[in-house]
């Protein structure tokens, strides 16, 4: 290895090393054998030092002694308590320290410290205290406390510090003597030397944190004197805080208590205690723009301190206020735009990242301008960081996607690792699934990319969607050039999935196939066998005459599979090869991780980002499971003739959980006719359930009537079938029902060990929950980019306003929440989140009724000082009569 | 528009007398207060050589238990900072979420480690006590070479800037003369320079390095 350059050089460096250091081939076992010299009767107090220095420097580098050396080492050690050389008993405590003895040996060294600890030398006591108070048990404290105890008030204050600090540790182990010293320590606070103030009021904090009143008296008492130390004064606001946000602001004149305090820290000399007042009052529950305002132009001064750790405590702090109160922070853009060429990165990264937050629509080409010569020169997490913030931006304005696409696209096609290109990517993707307008511009984006790809990962991901999105586009074939150059250029697992999307473009678009028979008889020859097998198995499908056969294989193919993956993974596991062929039927259709992150969504509601987060996910899985259903409902000929179906509801227990039959329900909306989907299984091993039907009965409204059943002939346990029922109404109509139902089935039973039924069973029945057939249910979620245009191009002859009182509300979100519940409309701009004190708020809906007409709301609610809610609401739709039925949905 | 919220605001915060909202989130607050205080406010204190190398360390918090955890957040730490010149002012930044500030010197790296939700400037405070500290009681001689001849010296400093995690000490001169004992007894070796003494020989490396 030496005669390698490399590490020729690499035996240099260690070389120069060796003459630096000291400690040089140090070996543990060398310097243990060293250590012997601590029981010389002759102490060489220099040489012991050195020993023990060495020893530390082993531990310091992460050398372990087993418990044999270490008790040998320790006993050495206390032999040293002989010499009186001050350096060395420096040492000793700092070894005695790291070595931790147990609790058996503490009492050898006990007596020595306790000897330390009376001595005329101030530092001897501090250090001496340190240390005991590490190393001891309860038992011994009690022998010592009454030293302690003297050491809080000691008028040095090394030492008063020392048995403070002390004092703290050992609060956790020995809580009733430490509280014992209440008097003291709080003598201790008074003190003049600073760090000993400090570490008083830590203590006694910890000491009182319980007692509310207590806690509030001394807040109160040193909020009025003079705290010397900064540390102690920002304690002190941290106290303070913690007593504000248990009193709450008072009644009566809605001042908080304290809040002048925090205010005239904001003018203390120390920066240290005017960022903790700043932060203090940003972090405050509830608080307003006038209590903001001085926070703010504090830190907005610290934005332009020549030190970096000043810009960066402030631009964190106005970072996570623009996270909720963008405009307040809006005032300090100036101040940020300047810190975006800021040397130190991680602040240019918070000053655009707020930036992004508070800016405006206006505002946002002329920031894109400044971050694009930005992200040349930050690394890739920080890239990362800064494209999830543009990402959320353009989910905020819509109408700016335009240049928002054309940033991420430049980035893309940059220099970057796989991280930075798939947050990226991954970004691309969600803005072509949220915003329509976006999709074929960030497919010729993608497009591009692909072209020089280096991540197999990303490639395959963007010509899967390519395959899927492509064909729908309005000129479909300027995509193949972009796949077909796949085949010729990439590896195996590119070129496969490749041939996958050029027979999606071939199965899809009739006026195609041809030119992708060619291409695809020219992967024939391809070197890779998977890629062979595709294009042999695709043109076999796509170049002979149709028969029913194909047809099925022709859907399963280019057609997404209706079950989840992870659920197809888990039965073909659970398969075993015999006579019974593997039945794609039989894959349980429930998805279980979406429902929890649906249900988690309105519990998370303070996380904000955590809930957008979910909300997407689940409204990205709903667009899948749509189409999903579709074809499942397709598959039915009793409902062939209903025509195209409107809404699939999200699915609804009609059961507790683990009950012995769980069942959900899905609502599918036609424009004549409502099928209701039941999803049942069945948890109980030793009962087969054949001939499954559910019995209705309508309670309210009286324009249902049933057409057809689709029992579930056979339901064993654990697997999930479905059971449909299907009603007429009139057609156009938004009906609402109410209906009783019930679970009518055959049970055998089931010997669970050989899996066999018995011949004979009985009839039974199970009570389900009733489920409703509600306006929302009509209501399709539809977004509309710019909420503005698509208002002023309805017709205003159909807008109906009217008002109403929604009685009393916990908040005005309170009252948003509600009414976008029972209308089931997308929430456009996120107006749907309330500014935490705004009075009036509004929010706006878009939605598409029944038969596809387009529905706008604007809801503005504002609160009164009795909490008395109000509501005003603007209806505009292509259709005036829908316009109606949404206020007849509020009114009813 | 400000001013208008201004005006507006002092009534809102009258109507919200009764919030809802207001015990459960003070739980969580005194609870994360408590926490704080009671946990230490210091992580750890690091000084790495110009390679990375651990020169010395103190831990205070057990968020990197056993060497390898504590290794990788050291190489993590150097690999993210070394390359920015924080020189003349300690830089700063968050790094796998914690507040790191850090400063270098010659051949050597100087850390200290907060939680996430740290006052900042405080960190900055201690960082700044050690790296004084150590630059007086080694005459302004601050290299690798200078530290490992004088490791006992920065093993003391370390002791006595931070205990357990809680800060003891900020200033580098009460730090430095606690390490030199000085006040102790009159013969130590170390005591026999005055702080005065240090400035003068700190202004007269400085001098010369100017005239180079």
């Amino acid at each position: 290895m030496a005669s390698l350059p490399p590490a020729l050089k690499k035996d240099d460096d260690i070389d120069d090393d060796s003459e630096y250091s000291p400690f040089y081939g140090i070996e543990k076992s060398a310097v243990l054998q060293e250590a012997r010299c601590f029981n010389d009767r002759e102490l060489d107090a220099r040489r012991c030092a050195q020993v023990i220095t060495k020893l530390l420097y082993l531990i310091n580098q992460g050398e372990t002694f087993t418990k044999n050396e270490a008790t040998d080492v320790f006993f050495a050690t206390t032999k040293l308590f002989q010499s009186k050389d001050i350096g060395l008993r420096r040492m000793v405590y700092l070894m005695i320290k790291e070595i931790s003895p147990s609790s058996d040996e503490v009492i050898i060294v006990t007596s020595s410290l306790m000897k330390d600890m009376n001595s005329k030398t101030d530092l001897y006591r501090a250090n001496a205290i340190r240390v005991l108070c590490r190393i001891t048990d309860g038992g011994l404290l009690g022998q010592i406390e009454r030293y302690l105890k003297q050491a809080v008030v000691d008028k040095n204050p090394v030492v008063s510090s020392a048995a403070l600090v002390s004092g703290i540790h050992l609060l956790q182990s020995n809580p009733e003597i430490v509280k014992r010293w209440s008097n003291e320590v709080q003598e201790a606070v008074q003190s003049k030397a600073p760090l000993v103030q400090f570490h008083g009021l830590a203590l006694l904090h910890q000491i009182r944190q319980n007692d509310r009143l207590a806690l509030s008296k001394l807040v109160s008492g040193l909020s009025r004197g003079t705290v010397r130390s900064p540390l102690a004064q920002c304690l002190l606001i941290r106290y303070t805080c913690q007593v504000i946000s248990e009193l709450g602001p008072n009644s009566q004149t809605g001042d908080r208590p304290f809040f002048d305090f925090l205010e005239s820290c904001l003018r203390h000399k120390a920066d240290m205690v005017i960022f903790e007042a700043a932060r203090a009052i940003t972090e405050m529950s509830g608080v307003t723009s006038r209590e903001l305002t001085p926070a703010i132009t504090v830190l907005q001064l610290f934005l332009s301190s020549s030190k970096p750790v000043l810009r960066f405590a402030a631009v964190r702090t106005l970072n996570k206020v623009a996270q909720t109160q963008p405009l307040a922070v809006a005032n300090c853009n100036i101040d940020m735009e300047s810190l975006i060429s800021d040397q130190n990165r991680s602040i240019a990264t918070l000053a655009i990242t707020t930036l992004l937050k508070t800016g405006n629509e206006s505002g946002v080409d002329r920031l894109m301008k400044q971050i694009t010569n930005f992200m040349s020169d930050i690394a890739d997490e920080y890239k990362i960081v800064v494209v999830e913030a543009i990402r959320s931006l353009c989910l905020k304005f819509p109408q700016k996607y335009r240049s928002l696409m054309n940033f991420l696209s430049n980035i893309l096609r940059e220099e970057g690792g796989f991280e930075y290109k798939k947050a990226i990517v991954d970004s691309i993707l969600i803005l072509i699934r949220e915003i329509p307008d976006a999709k074929e511009s960030g497919l010729s984006h993608l497009c591009e990319f692909i072209e020089d790809c280096e991540f197999t990962y990303l490639s395959t991901q963007i010509l899967h969607l390519l395959g899927n999105e492509g064909p729908k586009t309005s000129d479909p074939s300027k995509y193949i050039r972009y796949v077909y150059n796949r085949v010729i250029l990439e590896n195996a697992t590119v070129r496969a999935s490749a041939v996958s999307a050029l027979a999606k473009f071939g199965a899809v678009v009739e006026g195609l196939r041809p030119r992708i028979l060619i291409l695809l008889r020219r992967c024939l020859y391809d070197n890779d066998d998977e890629v062979r097998d595709r294009a042999t198995l695709y043109l076999s499908l796509l170049s002979d005459e149709p028969d029913a056969a194909q047809d099925d294989a022709k859907a399963f193919l280019f057609q997404d599979l209706d079950v989840p993956l992870e659920n197809l993974e888990k039965s073909l596991e659970l398969y075993e090869p015999s006579e019974r062929p593997f039945d794609l039927a039989a894959v349980p259709k429930d998805t279980k991780p979406r429902h929890q992150t649906e249900k988690k969504a309105p519990t998370s509601k303070e996380k904000k980002a955590a809930k957008d987060a979910s909300k997407k996910s689940a409204e990205g899985g709903a667009s899948n499971t749509f189409e999903a259903y579709e074809k499942l409902l397709n598959s039915i000929p009793m409902f062939a003739g209903f025509g195209k179906l409107f809404k699939s509801s999200a699915p609804v227990a009609l059961t507790e959980e683990e009950t012995e039959y769980a069942v959900n329900v899905v609502k599918h909306v036609y424009p004549g006719h409502v099928v209701l989907q039941f999803n049942c299984t069945n948890t109980i091993a030793e009962h087969l359930l054949e001939n499954v039907n559910v019995a209705m009965d309508l309670i309210e409204g009286e324009d249902f009537n049933q057409v057809a059943t689709n029992p579930l002939a056979s339901m064993p346990c654990g697997v999930t079938g479905q059971a449909f029922v299907a009603f007429e109404k009139p057609e156009g109509a938004c009906s609402l029902g109410k209906f009783s139902s019930t679970l009518r089935f055959y049970v055998k039973e089931v010997d669970p060990s050989t899996g066999d039924a018995d011949e004979d069973g009985y009839e039974d029945e199970y009570q389900l929950e009733d489920l409703e057939i509600t306006a929302a249910d009509y209501i399709l979620k539809a977004g509309v980019s710019n909420f503005r245009n698509a208002w002023e191009s309805l017709d205003s002859e159909s807008e109906r306003v009217d008002e109403y009182s929604l009685g009393t509300r916990e908040s005005l979100q309170d009252a948003v929440q509600a009414v976008t519940t029972i209308l089931g409309m997308q929430v456009c701009e996120a107006t749907d989140v309330v500014p935490s004190n705004a009075r009036s708020h509004t929010c706006l809906l878009a939605g598409r009724f029944l038969g596809d007409t387009q529905v706008l709301v604007r809801l503005s609610v504002g609160i009164d000082s009795q909490k008395q809610v109000a509501m005003k609401l603007a209806v505009r739709s292509e259709d005036p009569s829908v316009s109606d039925i949404i206020h007849e949905i509020i009114n009813s | 528009m400000t001013c208008r919220q201004i005006g507006v605001n002092p009534a809102c915060s009258r109507t919200k007398g009764a919030r809802s909202g207001i015990s459960l989130r003070s739980v969580g607050f005194s609870w994360c207060f408590s926490f704080e205080v009671s946990i230490s406010l210091v992580k750890n204190v690091i000084l790495l050589d110009s390679e990375g190398k651990r020169v010395a360390v103190k831990y205070f918090s057990d968020d990197w238990p056993g060497l390898s955890a504590k290794l990788a957040f050291e190489k993590s730490i150097f690999t993210k900072t070394h390359r920015t010149g924080a020189r003349s002012e300690a830089e700063i930044g968050l790094l796998d979420g914690y507040i790191v500030v850090y400063k270098f010197i010659s051949d050597l790296h100087f850390y200290v480690t907060g939680g996430e939700d740290e006052n900042e400037i405080i960190v900055a405070t201690v960082l700044q006590g050690f790296f004084d500290a150590v630059s007086l009681l080694l005459r302004n001689n601050v290299d690798k070479k200078n530290i490992l001849e004088n490791f006992d010296l920065v093993l003391l400093c370390l002791d006595e800037i931070v205990d357990g995690g809680i800060i003891l000490e900020t200033d580098a001169n009460v730090i430095a003369s606690r390490v030199a004992m000085r006040g102790a007894n009159d013969d130590v070796p170390l005591s026999e320079q005055t702080i005065s003494q240090a400035l003068a020989t700190a202004k007269e490396h400085f001098a010369r390095s100017l005239l180079k």
